[in-house]
């Protein structure tokens, strides 16, 4: 809308050139549903074919298609009349300024909610299970954001990481009886080794061919996993993973027990609370180190990588490092989820860790706003929470995923949250418009 | 090159900063520098100028370790009698050790960053010592934030000397042409180099803004000291700033020597005007009546 016209005219104008964009199109319909839906041959009594109309269905597609076709016209046209026109102005001008005072506090309540969770819903054992699946998502979101939207570089086979720590821990833990305090760190550091053996052979890959070799060494993984018999149990997986303990106290009815100790009767929930708080921990653990790194100099070397890797060499910064640690880093995150996920379920096998977890993953990361820790975990609640929404709908649940990514991508092509924030400023914080972020190096 | 030639030298000798020594590059069967040999002095502006195709740019790629040159010595000395042989060093390194910093011919700026970060991002290797390699940062120690305040004192003091100071909220890729190239040359300059590379820093400029990038470079050598190379077309800027000038051509050096000196030398002209030899230059400029 560049012309100078008053709002009302544009508009009127924009109208009469959809009008005619729709009839144009309902011509072109018409023609063709014409003989194939209008006219219809059948057989007769007497076997000769006879000619039946079947001119509402007809009226009714090309009625369909007009409208269609005004719509599309009217709002995504070469003479689209803005969404925003249909707002009242002031409300329009208010809208952007609203969505960034929102979206602070957005943020603290979602974490003060997620804090009362165990509180409001202590008896609904569904919705906590639901908490801490969302919680691990949100983590493994927030791990591959080191990753994806900071480095830039778009790693496919992120589940990799988390299957490593899960079997780090379920084997330190069943082998040799450490408990999972000790196991988590250790878990940890085994995934980010992991994350440099990657990070290694892909130092000169970047975009698509980064991609197909990450997915691959995702692959690698869970097939090592599941044919290695001897050492991670092939398919039958590993059982009896020792449950987490309240700093020594088992979750358990008897003497000794987390519920005998602070007088409490027991009750299995505890262990259900305690896991709650326990990722939410691990969750807002990924967060601070996050944001935290964003703001020191390697954090910013991983932003400049994404934006231009060259330009980062003329600068003396070292990018084979600066690669090995985002990959280490973020490796390291989906670590400490893997061994969480391993101690709450009690039983992992590879059926756990296919490429469509990495997948889930990786469209979080995308749907939130690649960089944008708030986005992430928003996208994780709308995915997961819609994926339970539409369970009963099994049949139809990935169609309306697709459909709705489809939408999400046509309206906002960098995630909820587009913008970028600077790490530091002098006079005054800007928010960065998402189309001079670079999404990939 | 264990020698330190510069302890020795006094001030009439000369005092190269860098010195090439038969450098050449070839890609498969083309010969983009042939045998190239030059100097540049201490604390002085050297241009280096040709036709398009001439191998300047593949030069200041070997300089700067982009390329690895098929053969030749590229020497950069340190004030203090430090020297680099910069054709052995990996690209990175040739800023982090030896201190050459570039800009580029296509501007290489981080664009979703603000221009504060991009000069900051230009201090890494300084921030991360004083972060304990992110150690230290992660806890948020004193001595780290003391560093970073200096760091962005010290974009500051650049953000001013580029008359950028009120763009530096703003991401690079918001800023005008003239303001990006200037903040290249900023960003750059924070990396406290010896040797400044600037691969066409007029390109594209206006007069005017031609004529603030002279005052800039000379600046950046009066107060601070660093010695420039320079790759550019506008005559304006090679001419009025230069000491010395370097012409290629075809990736042969053709001529060396002031900017006088090169105004006159009809090999130059002849190269510029696209003619064989140097007899028909004297037609050429009857033609045009000079």
């Amino acid at each position: 809308m560049k012309s100078l016209a008053p709002a009302s005219t544009q508009s009127g104008l924009s109208i009469v050139a959809a009008l005619k964009d729709a009839a144009l199109t309902a011509a072109v319909a018409f023609g063709l549903f014409f003989f194939m839906i209008g006219l219809r041959a059948e057989q007769g009594l007497g076997g000769a074919l006879e000619i039946t109309t079947r001119w509402p269905s007809l009226a009714m597609l090309v009625a369909a298609v007009f409208a269609g076709a005004f719509v599309r016209a009217l709002f995504f046209g070469r003479r689209a009349i803005p969404l925003e026109c249909l707002l009242p102005a002031s409300f329009a001008r208010r809208g952007a300024k609203a969505v960034s005072s929102v979206s602070r506090f957005v943020g603290p309540a979602l974490l003060i909610f997620a804090l009362l969770v165990p509180v409001l819903f202590y008896q609904n054992r569904y919705i906590l299970d639901l908490g801490i699946m969302v919680l691990t998502y949100v983590m493994l979101g927030w791990g591959l954001n080191v990753v994806i939207g900071l480095a830039g570089l778009l790693d496919l086979g992120y589940v990799a990481f988390y299957a490593v720590g899960a079997y780090s821990y379920a084997l330190l833990a069943t082998t040799y009886g450490l408990s999972f305090w000790i196991c988590l760190p250790l878990a940890g550091i085994l995934a980010a080794f992991w994350g440099i053996i990657l990070g290694f052979p892909v130092l000169r890959l970047r975009g698509d061919y980064l991609a197909i070799v990450t997915l691959a060494f995702g692959e690698i993984i869970r097939l090592v996993l599941l044919n290695w018999q001897s050492f991670t149990g092939g398919p039958n997986g590993i059982s009896s993973i020792p449950r987490p303990s309240f700093f020594g106290l088992p979750f358990t009815d008897g003497e000794g027990s987390f519920a005998a100790t602070f007088g409490l009767e027991y009750s299995p929930t505890h262990r259900v609370v305690f896991l709650f708080y326990l990722i939410l921990a691990l969750a807002l653990l990924t967060n601070v180190v996050t944001l935290r790194l964003r703001r020191l100099p390697i954090g910013r070397a991983w932003e400049a990588m994404r934006e231009d890797e060259i330009a980062c060499r003329s600068l003396g910064i070292n990018t084979t490092t600066t690669k090995l640690t985002a990959f280490a880093i973020g490796a390291m995150f989906g670590g400490f989820a893997g061994s969480f996920f391993a101690t709450r379920q009690g039983f992992i096998s590879p059926e756990s860790f296919t490429f469509g977890e990495s997948a889930l993953v990786l469209a979080i990361v995308v749907l939130g706003g690649m960089g944008s820790q708030l986005g992430v975990a928003v996208a994780a609640l709308v995915m997961l929470g819609g994926f339970e929404l539409f369970r009963e709908f099994e049949l139809y649940r990935m169609l309306v995923f697709g459909f709705a990514m489809v939408l999400i991508m046509i309206w906002r092509p960098r995630g909820l949250v587009a913008t970028r924030d600077p790490s530091l400023y002098l006079t005054e914080r800007k928010a960065i418009a998402g189309s001079f972020v670079k999404v990939q190096g | 090159m264990s020698a330190p030639m510069a302890a020795a030298a006094s001030e009439q000798l000369p005092n190269p900063i860098l010195t090439v020594e038969h450098l050449s590059m070839r890609f498969g069967g083309l010969v983009a520098v042939d045998d190239l040999s030059f100097t540049a002095e201490r604390g002085q502006i050297t241009a280096l100028i040709g036709p398009n195709g001439a191998g300047k740019t593949t030069v200041f790629n070997c300089i700067t370790g982009f390329y690895k040159p098929t053969t030749g010595l590229i020497r950069l000395a340190h004030a203090d009698g430090r020297a680099y042989l910069l054709e052995r060093l990996l690209n990175f390194r040739v800023a982090q050790r030896a201190r050459v910093a570039r800009t580029f011919q296509n501007i290489r700026l981080f664009q979703g960053m603000t221009a504060l970060e991009n000069l900051v991002v230009a201090q890494h290797n300084v921030l991360m010592k004083a972060s304990g390699f992110t150690f230290a940062g992660l806890v948020g120690l004193k001595s780290y934030r003391s560093a970073e305040s200096a760091a962005v004192e010290k974009a500051r003091y650049w953000l001013e000397r580029t008359a950028l100071l009120s763009r530096a909220d703003d991401p690079a890729g918001a800023l005008a042409y003239g303001e990006q190239r200037r903040l290249e040359i900023a960003r750059a300059m924070c990396t406290d180099p010896v040797l400044l590379c600037l691969d066409e820093p007029a390109a594209g400029l206006n007069a005017h803004e031609s004529a603030e990038l002279n005052d800039l470079l000379q600046f950046i050598r009066r107060e601070h000291g660093t010695s420039v190379l320079l790759i550019e077309h506008d005559m304006s800027v090679v001419m009025e700033i230069s000491d010395h000038i370097v012409v290629l051509d075809y990736g042969v050096k053709i001529a060396d020597g002031t900017p006088e000196e090169i105004r006159n030398d009809p090999k130059v002209i002849a190269a510029y005007l696209g003619v064989e030899d140097e007899d028909e230059v004297a037609n050429v400029e009857a033609e045009v009546g000079r």
